[in-house]
């Protein structure tokens, strides 16, 4: 029996072994080009013959000469901290506007009923199933010849909350469900209105939702690219992953900068889950009702 | 506080109504009970007086005006619900002040009352827990603590304590009517449970669920609970209050209204139906037994009775008594046994007593007391 079971182990291990490896090898790979000082897209230079040995050497995910020269140099002589700024700016406004809507939405698709819910859930699930860049040509009719928001925040925010916000409705209004209407009949009972409500118990009931939610709209801003790269047309207004593609575009092959950008553009999402990953907890209303 | 009076309330959702021609009054200061099956509108009664369902007609009054549009907020009541539906994230002491912290109660008022909750239900060292760390019954002493905190003049129990186990419900039943005998607050209390409506209330409204009868209501009595024991106003009541239910068996009243027939035998009419029986003289009628009012020939000394031969079908051991069912003809009876004797196993033939002043005479067509 023990033999049988050591065995399926050992393929086991080597098939997600195998997978782990093709998953981290290019994020090791980033990691060890933006350490290695240099702008080459290898990390060592081969000899004209090489040896296995040599080869092998090759592909590993280890930088010839560690320095970080890349860090300093893309936040010193390029513009990279001013396009990092942006996509705080533009990310954290997509962020609160997206949450804020979607919360109010959610709660009136959860708790009441009134002529077209039905249809507007179905409506913003049927947004969700053509791809972002479908939408482009209206998006930048609207958002650039009538509203005049080109190359501004807020322009690019309205774009991405519109995409953020039927995700992050169908999200909440699910969470907002489970949580038992008895509740809040005890609390209109003992007095509070429909906004203290909302306020006081709901939002604070769905805090693991929310920020779930709020990941979310983050993450959308934070990493979208061919929106930005169309509404953002001046450079200084680049957000973070337009820049990067900046150093590896056209004439330019600074793959030390891209990685070294790369590393720091991924630094605040991994600080967002580290924070908000105590709010992704179950069971937040036990207790309350049984 | 106040009195609660329901003027012809009616409820319905969609097309199906499910309250009709509702009228009857709570006094001030009394223990209301509403007690019915399981889809009754016990539960919407409550919860029309509470504001949380809207009234389709009638008028609703809670003291001296008409609440039918009042917000629930200010109609100046407290509600425990079945689910206790504590505030998760808040704490003892929180969830009991929400209601006076809304109602912006200076500081110092608010913990002087909520302490004051708190001692008396004995929840005092608790104040710093959040629901979750505390047992059924003292989540349940919370949700009390919340209603009578605010002081209100109505309080409303939903079902306050049915997910609570046996013990506990009988200490918290207990408890409860002590609570509202010490406050003196209006109270109207919602419960399936017949036992925890004779034991509570100082008056119980019987519902049950409503028929197409544009007339009917789902109000069957309301009185005190011997009244509703020792005289049902209908075969629902007489069969619905009491454990074991009461037998109804077929009847008929002899040719000049004097006795009553029943499997042959006959015995006379008491009292309290002769004039009704003279009326109805010669009618079939429907005849409702106690189960402690039929008992073994050895164990009852009673006036007079109606001898019952049977053939005993299950006995049910409870203790300090033994419920046997046994049948008569085609219909199965129960009685009461002492446990103590030796008692019949199922198939024996046993010859039991019909206490004969006990029984209760129903119209066999409208279901009503005759009277």
């Amino acid at each position: 029996m023990a033999d049988i079971k050591t065995k399926n182990h050992v393929w086991l291990h080597v098939a997600l072994i195998s997978f782990t490896v093709l998953a981290i090898y290019p994020v090791l790979w980033v990691l060890a080009l933006s350490f290695s000082g240099q702008q080459s897209v290898g990390l060592i230079d081969l000899p004209k013959d090489p040896s296995f040995l040599e080869r092998f050497r090759g592909i590993l995910p280890m930088p010839a000469h560690w320095s970080i020269k890349n860090f300093t140099e893309v936040w010193t002589d390029q513009d990279f901290g001013r396009w990092m700024w942006n996509s705080v700016v533009v990310s954290l406004m997509t962020t609160a506007l997206g949450v804020f809507l979607a919360c109010t939405a959610a709660y009136a698709f959860s708790r009441f009923r009134f002529p077209g819910r039905n249809t507007g859930m179905l409506m913003f699930l049927i947004s969700q199933m053509f791809p972002g860049t479908l939408m482009l040509i209206p998006l930048f009719i609207i958002i650039v010849k009538w509203l005049e928001l080109g190359n501004t925040y807020v322009g690019l925010v309205i774009v991405y909350a519109t995409t953020a916000i039927p995700f992050c409705v169908w999200m909440l209004k699910g969470y907002f469900d489970t949580i038992p209407y008895d509740i809040e009949e005890s609390a209109l009972i003992d007095g509070a209105s429909r906004l203290t409500i909302f306020w006081r118990i709901i939002l604070p009931l769905a805090k693991p939702a929310i920020a779930i939610t709020a990941l979310f709209s983050f993450m959308t801003a934070w990493n979208e690219f061919i929106l930005a790269s169309i509404f953002m047309e001046s450079e200084l207004n680049y957000t973070a992953p337009v820049g990067l593609r900046f150093f590896v575009g056209g004439f330019s092959s600074q793959w030390g900068y891209f990685a070294a950008g790369s590393v720091i553009v991924s630094l605040p999402v991994v600080a967002l889950f580290l924070q908000l990953q105590k709010y992704l907890i179950s069971g937040l209303t036990a207790g309350s009702v049984k | 506080m106040a009195s609660i009076r329901f003027d012809n309330i009616g409820k319905s959702f969609g097309e199906t109504e499910v309250i009709k021609n509702l009228n009857f009054s709570v006094n001030d200061g009394e223990f209301m009970v509403f007690v019915g099956p399981s889809g009754c509108g016990k539960s919407t009664v409550l919860r029309m007086i509470a504001g949380l369902e809207t009234i389709s007609y009638g008028e609703l009054w809670i003291g001296d005006r008409v609440v039918n549009n009042v917000h629930p907020k200010d109609r100046d009541i407290a509600m425990v619900f079945q689910s206790y539906a504590l505030y998760p994230h808040m704490n003892v002491y929180d969830n009991i002040a929400f209601g006076l912290k809304i109602r912006k109660l200076p500081n110092a008022e608010i913990l002087k009352r909520v302490k004051d909750a708190a001692e008396l239900l004995g929840l005092d060292k608790l104040l710093d827990r959040k629901p979750k760390a505390l047992s059924g019954g003292q989540r349940q002493r919370v949700a009390l603590g919340r209603a009578i905190v605010r002081n209100p003049s109505v309080f409303l129990f939903d079902e306050p304590l049915s997910n609570l186990d046996a013990e506990l419900r009988v200490q918290m039943r207990a408890e409860i009517s002590k609570l509202q005998r010490r406050l003196n607050t209006t109270t109207v209390y919602v419960t399936h449970d017949q036992v925890e409506a004779m034991t509570m209330g100082q008056r119980i409204a019987v519902l049950r669920p409503c028929t197409e009868n544009p007339l009917d209501t789902n109000l069957m009595q309301c009185g005190s609970p011997m009244d509703l024991y020792d005289r049902p106003d209908n075969i629902f009541v007489a069969r619905f209050i009491g454990t074991p239910r009461m037998n109804v068996l077929p009847a008929r009243l002899s040719d000049d209204g004097s006795e009553v027939e029943l499997f042959g035998g006959r015995m006379p009419v008491s009292a309290q139906f002769k004039e009704a029986a003279l009326a109805m003289r010669g009618r079939e009628v429907m005849l409702g037994i106690r189960p402690e009012h039929i008992g073994a020939d050895h164990e009852v000394d009673w006036k007079q009775t109606q001898p019952l031969q049977g053939q005993v079908e299950m006995v049910e051991l409870l203790g300090h008594e033994a419920i046997l069912h046994f049948k008569v003809g085609e219909h199965v009876l129960t009685g009461r046994l002492h446990s103590h004797g030796s008692l019949p196993a199922s198939g024996d033939t046993i010859s039991m007593q019909l206490k004969c002043e006990a029984i209760h005479l129903f119209d066999k067509v409208t279901e009503k007391r005759l009277r």
